[in-house]
């Protein structure tokens, strides 16, 4: 960090520069930030202006009579009650992968078995494979099993990360062995020990996890795009996108919607900020 | 003992099961399909999939789209790569700097984008650039300039839609760069600062040089997004218009699950596989020479 502690002392002048420079340091990151976060508030307030207002031209920076009949239309005219039920869904059935990472991770980390060095290396070799690549055999094979227009489907071939389950078995690994000793001489079976020992042990990278699992099922867009040819199955993301090419001409309902898939998201991030930084650094050191 | 000796396979197994059937077994389905002639009546019966050896390559070749798909991702990457890596740079920098109250609350608002759904971004900058009731355009009519075609124009068109990849894309590098920034000791600052190092000098000569692994990583991590560069051309102009924003990913969707070639389009992935491989071998390689200096 340029401002240490131990500064040599400075002749005045030359502190009186710093603290300028510190100034101007701010202002420039506090409009870089408004910048940044502008395109998020033009959706909030474009989703509150009656639909006349949005397209009018010049716009307005605030609505001036803000109303909330975008969004009642999207729950009552348009199908996205159905869509919201959709990514729920998508969401909870990820839930499901977040524990067979977590299993897979404990595995990894704390047992000996034959062919266990080709196996991790398997789920890492994952990490290298393009979603365009696996994008149409992906695609052959959910439809041989069936499973194309199910939620399932969906969900399937995003359910587990082969980085999630590097970042289970890193953590995992230094969970001590002698507490699973321990519980292992008091008659503890292999799958209770794993999920009353070791899992409530793991909550940081579970919590890291749960979080990036979150977002990545309620943002995906692609699986469900492909998956999904019957409207009734659209998540939130494919409804939008069909929204997109219906009502180009009406923002305030597009720009209400973006909020509806949008605002989960920021709240999930303004709460739990910390395990997103967390999660991300960690998925920049993979 | 018996059970036991099953436990880590059972517990490993549905993970890795997945893992391979929709990371491992599609790309080998992808170099068989890629060799086949396997369109949408193939997907009903496969006894209509003829073995066509590499004509599908060969077509690749031959194919004017496939060759300005590869030359528009090509611009996306020399333009996308630099813009991202010496924004999130900067913005770290700075943000990393001033270490206030004020500054840590600024943070979240470029962290922020990165979590958003393209989707929907796609709607709002949609918004933002449309000619009538634009914002941008707007915004030029004050300054006395003309209106832009922002997303139908084939030129200005890639970069506006480049322009929301660079928004979403320096959010988690700027997350890596402060990582990698709070690891540098505060020692080394502190010595060159008694030895009267100004700030500019201390930042490119110690900062920038102590952060070349995160800056090498973010570079080449970025450049793999790039080459697969996807979401934004198509969900805000399908590629279009007149295929100026065609990327390869959009491209191989487009000639899989638009017209239905899904030999045609698997020969197109591999490639695209390919090129990202050989990218990630030269990082692998540079990453060695690094380290033994």
């Amino acid at each position: 960090m340029p401002t240490g502690r131990a500064r040599p002392v400075r002749p005045a002048r030359e502190k009186g520069a710093q603290r300028a420079l510190s100034l101007m340091v701010v202002v420039a990151l506090t409009v870089g930030a408004g910048v940044t976060a502008f395109p998020l508030f033009w959706m909030l307030s474009g989703s509150l202006k009656p639909q006349r207002e949005s397209i009018s031209f010049p716009p307005t920076v605030l609505p001036s009579q803000p109303t909330f009949e975008h969004y009642v239309r999207l729950f009552t005219e348009l199908n996205f009650t159905r869509y919201l039920m959709n990514s729920v869904g998508v969401v909870l059935i990820s839930v499901v992968g977040l524990f067979l990472m977590a299993m897979a991770g404990y595995a990894f980390a704390k047992f000996e078995f034959k062919g266990k060095q080709p196996l991790f290396f398997l789920v890492l070799a994952t990490l290298m494979v393009p979603v365009q690549v696996t994008m149409i055999p992906t695609y052959l094979i959910l439809n041989s099993l069936g499973l194309t227009n199910t939620l399932l489907g969906i969900a399937l071939p995003t359910l587990v990360s082969g980085f999630g389950v590097f970042l289970f078995r890193q953590f995992m690994s230094t969970i001590p062995t002698e507490t699973l000793e321990a519980a292992r001489l008091d008659g503890a079976g292999e799958f209770r020990i794993a999920c009353q020992i070791v899992l409530p042990l793991s909550k940081p990278v579970l919590a890291v996890q749960a979080v990036l699992t979150f977002i990545t099922a309620w943002n995906s867009f692609l699986w469900p795009l492909i998956v999904a040819s019957d409207q009734k199955l659209y998540t939130l993301s494919v409804g939008l996108a069909l929204l997109n090419q219906q009502l180009a001409v009406n923002p305030s309902l597009q720009m209400a919607a973006a909020c509806v898939m949008v605002g989960p998201v920021l709240i999930m991030f303004v709460v739990f900020q910390r395990h997103i930084v967390q999660g991300f650094t960690m998925s920049g050191l993979k | 003992m018996r059970r036991s000796l099953l436990t880590p396979y059972l517990m490993a197994g549905p993970a890795v099961v997945l893992l391979v059937a929709f990371g491992v077994f599609p790309v080998l389905v992808a170099a068989v399909v890629s060799l086949t002639d396997m369109n949408i009546s193939g997907l009903a019966d496969f006894s209509r999939v003829n073995f066509v050896g590499g004509a599908n390559y060969a077509a690749l070749v031959e194919d004017p789209d496939f060759w300005k798909a590869i030359a528009n991702t090509g611009l996306f990457v020399v333009v996308g790569v630099p813009a991202v890596v010496v924004l999130s740079l900067s913005v770290a920098l700075l943000l990393h700097r001033s270490d206030g109250r004020l500054a840590r609350g600024l943070r979240s608002f470029y962290f922020v984008p990165a979590v958003t759904g393209i989707v929907a971004i796609s709607l709002v900058w949609g918004y933002l650039y449309n000619t009538q009731f634009g914002l941008f355009n707007y915004l030029l009519s004050l300054v006395g300039l003309e209106q832009v075609q922002w997303l139908s124009d084939p030129t200005l068109a890639k970069f506006s839609v480049a322009l929301v990849a660079i928004w979403r894309g320096t959010g988690l590098n700027i997350i890596i760069f402060l990582a990698a920034l709070q690891g540098i000791p505060d020692e080394y600052l502190e010595a060159a600062q008694l030895d009267g190092a100004g700030e500019w000098r201390i930042t490119r000569s110690i900062v920038i040089p102590l952060l070349g692994f995160a800056i090498f990583f973010v570079t080449v991590t970025t450049l793999i997004g790039w080459l697969q560069f996807f979401d934004e051309p198509f969900v805000l102009t399908d590629g279009g218009p007149l295929g100026a924003t065609t990327s390869m990913s959009v491209f191989l969707y487009k000639e899989g699950f638009r017209l239905n070639q899904f030999g045609y389009s698997s020969a197109g992935s591999i490639v695209l596989f390919a090129v990202i491989a050989l990218v990630t071998l030269a990082q692998l390689k540079l990453r060695g020479t690094d380290a033994d200096r």
